[in-house]
């Protein structure tokens, strides 16, 4: 797919375009022309070049950038703790001192929407990058390469775990090994010393990214298969195999890059689901936990009547956030599918 | 084709009982004891090993699990729910599944009768401001999800405009259903605006279509038999993904906006450790989606004959 993709402007087309235009050039010119190097466009620049020219896209890719980079360094940006009560000033409308105000137990809600970000932010890398896409390109990449047994094998567990009703399992499956792992973990910090992973929603965030790489690493799987099985079938392979290199090369080396430009796609693509079934999770109440801040925690526990009425921006905040978020993700999504798979438009 | 139909149809089964019976086992992993809450205040060591060995509960996993898909298999019967003492699950939730089957209906006519005009709408007005106008107001909806729309449809709706029911539930032809619906759908409507446009937009191009258009065909019949006919393919076999994605949404919209189904309910059985009515509704989502997944399969070539099943190496 790949190979014939690239060098666009190759000697022939250079050439080409001379015989037509010989007449205005020199002998000494094409002469010139000749000796320099020839700067071809690989199809990746191309792509990012295509990607550059979407305004709005660069836009969105700066917010998430920028999404992403704050959230490293959330606790220095925010004005406040995210715990920090203050039952002198709760429900406060916005400030100076609090530009989103404050809910109802006093704690800024610009430094909640920030964490609540952060959140989201987490989840999408540790269960989209680390778990679906290490889960789905290895698996993909066995089954498509491997074939037969291990091929059926994969696939049957794809289709096992690909037949649960997703959220009602995601429910079920918190509910089972949360408390479970709780005390694990609360014994593991006891017998340590250490006090920060249950503070710091670590064993949230590992449940919640866990249990969606399992439900949704197959999608993943199948079009990494699809593509080696596309690629096995050509020459550069059968090439690499006579010159006896190892599988563990081939796939590295030869299916790997010629997936990445479809897993790139699928990748932006499922941002804007993976950040949704989080949001999901936290407002039915079995995601992140509080104390850890979670935007969809928030959307649940504003959304009653009496709050929309009497202090709406206690969600109104919340709600620009994610859809900012999910805007940006949408947007994302496109315009990578435009930029690297041109002729799909 | 054949024999692809026959395979699938073999593992199906097998499929079922994998998938239920790892749920099965991940209720049974799950914190509290059922006879604990069974008994409520009267706890007495006794009574508590009596009832457990009178609801099998001492058997291994897989006894436990044969003699309970024996029930469902043999009689439909999904056993007692533990919450609603005297109710079998097949009560409780019948008449929770009708309430949600309804409000999926509600919103996937809201999603498919504006998603589909709109998108021929867009398509057939390609380039102009009507199509980005529509683009730009799809890929808005878009980024809408539930938990969003739901509060501010809320706000403006019920609280400020006074127009609709804040919540509750009356039935498929009462207004309640209106704010519930339409969130639902709004997010479906932009997937569907849009695989419609990019699909018309494709048939748009093919030369079936300037044929019909040069034999003089009128305008409207070249526009329904050959155009939409033809572009709805993509759109039908994306139905199950739709559907799924109208999944979680029910979720939040019965706990929401007060809604007696199955989505609700299930919550509440998962607060109450109410086993029975969970592995019964699980068995049921389950068995629904492994079904809806294989019926949207053999639909391809029903649809399309140019796609031959079982042919190839995809799977």
């Amino acid at each position: 797919m790949l190979p014939d993709r690239s060098g666009v402007s190759t000697r022939e087309s250079q050439a080409d375009r001379l015989d037509w235009a010989e007449s205005e050039l020199s002998g000494e010119q094409i002469l010139e022309m000749d000796s320099q190097p020839i700067r071809g466009h690989s199809y990746w620049s191309l792509a990012f070049r295509r990607l550059y020219r979407k305004k709005l896209a660069m836009v969105c890719i700066s917010i998430i950038a920028f999404m992403y980079v704050g959230s490293l360094f959330s606790p220095l940006i925010t004005p406040y703790d995210f715990r920090a009560v203050d039952l002198q000033n709760t429900r406060q409308g916005p400030s100076l001192a609090h530009p989103f105000g404050t809910d109802r137990q006093g704690r800024d809600m610009l430094t909640r929407v920030i964490f609540g970000v952060r959140t989201t932010v987490i989840i999408t890398i540790t269960s989209l990058l680390g778990g679906t896409l290490v889960l789905g390109v290895v698996l993909g990449l066995l089954s498509g390469y491997m074939g037969r047994w291990v091929d059926a094998v994969i696939m049957r567990m794809g289709e096992v775990t690909s037949s649960f009703p997703e959220i009602l399992l995601l429910l079920i499956f918190v509910s089972a090994f949360r408390p479970r792992l709780l005390t694990a973990v609360q014994a593991f910090e006891d017998a340590t010393g250490l006090d920060w992973i249950i503070r710091l929603g670590v064993l949230d965030f590992m449940i919640i990214s866990v249990g969606l790489a399992i439900f949704g690493w197959f999608g993943m799987a199948r079009l990494v298969r699809g593509q080696v099985l596309q690629a096995r079938e050509s020459q550069y392979i059968e090439a690499a195999l006579v010159t006896g290199a190892s599988t563990a090369h081939i796939l590295r080396v030869h299916m790997l890059r010629n997936i990445l430009s479809p897993l790139i796609v699928s990748v932006s693509a499922g941002l804007a689901g993976v950040a949704g079934a989080e949001l999901v999770l936290s407002w039915i109440g079995v995601g992140v936990f509080p104390p850890t801040p979670s935007l969809g925690r928030m959307l649940f526990e504003n959304g009653s009547p009496q709050v929309l009425l009497n202090h709406p921006h206690l969600i109104l905040f919340p709600i620009g956030a994610v859809t900012l978020l999910f805007f940006c993700f949408n947007i994302l999504g496109d315009a990578v599918n435009d930029a690297f798979n041109p002729r799909t438009r | 084709m054949g024999v692809y139909v026959i395979r699938r149809l073999i593992w199906l089964p097998f499929l079922v009982v994998i998938v239920t019976f790892i749920t099965f086992a991940m209720l049974r992993l799950g914190p509290g004891d059922p006879v604990q809450i069974w008994l409520g205040q009267h706890q007495n060591d006794e009574v508590r090993e009596r009832i457990r060995a009178k609801l099998g509960l001492d058997d291994p996993l897989f006894i436990q699990y044969a003699r309970y898909m024996e029930g469902v298999i043999t009689r439909l019967d999904f056993g007692e729910s533990f919450k609603f003492r005297g109710k079998s699950v097949r009560e409780v939730i019948g008449t929770r599944i009708l309430v949600s089957m309804q409000l999926n209906l509600a919103a996937i006519i809201i999603t498919l009768g504006i998603g589909i005009p709109v998108g021929l709408l867009a398509a057939l007005r390609q380039g102009t401001g009507w199509d980005n106008l529509i683009v730009s107001i799809a890929l808005a909806f878009q980024s809408l999800p539930v938990f969003i729309t739901a509060p501010v449809m809320l706000l403006v709706f019920a609280l400020h405009l006074d127009v609709l029911p804040t919540s509750g539930w009356g039935g498929f032809f009462s207004p309640k259903i209106v704010m519930p619906a339409i969130v639902m759908g709004v997010p479906g409507i932009a997937i569907v605006v849009r695989l419609v446009r990019a699909s018309v937009l494709d048939v748009l191009g093919q030369e079936y279509v300037r044929t019909a258009r040069a034999k003089g065909l009128p305008e409207l019949t070249v526009r329904y038999r050959h155009i939409l006919r033809n572009a709805l393919i993509p759109v039908t076999t994306s139905f199950g993904f739709i559907l799924a994605g109208l999944a979680g949404g029910t979720f939040i919209v019965e706990i929401y906006f007060g809604i007696p189904g199955v989505g609700r309910l299930s919550l509440e059985a998962l607060n109450a450790r109410d086993y029975p009515v969970l592995m019964g509704f699980a068995i049921i989502a389950t068995t629904f989606f492994v079904l809806a997944n294989l019926i949207v399969d053999l639909m391809y070539p029903w649809l399309d004959p140019r796609i031959r099943l079982g042919a190839g190496h995809v799977t």
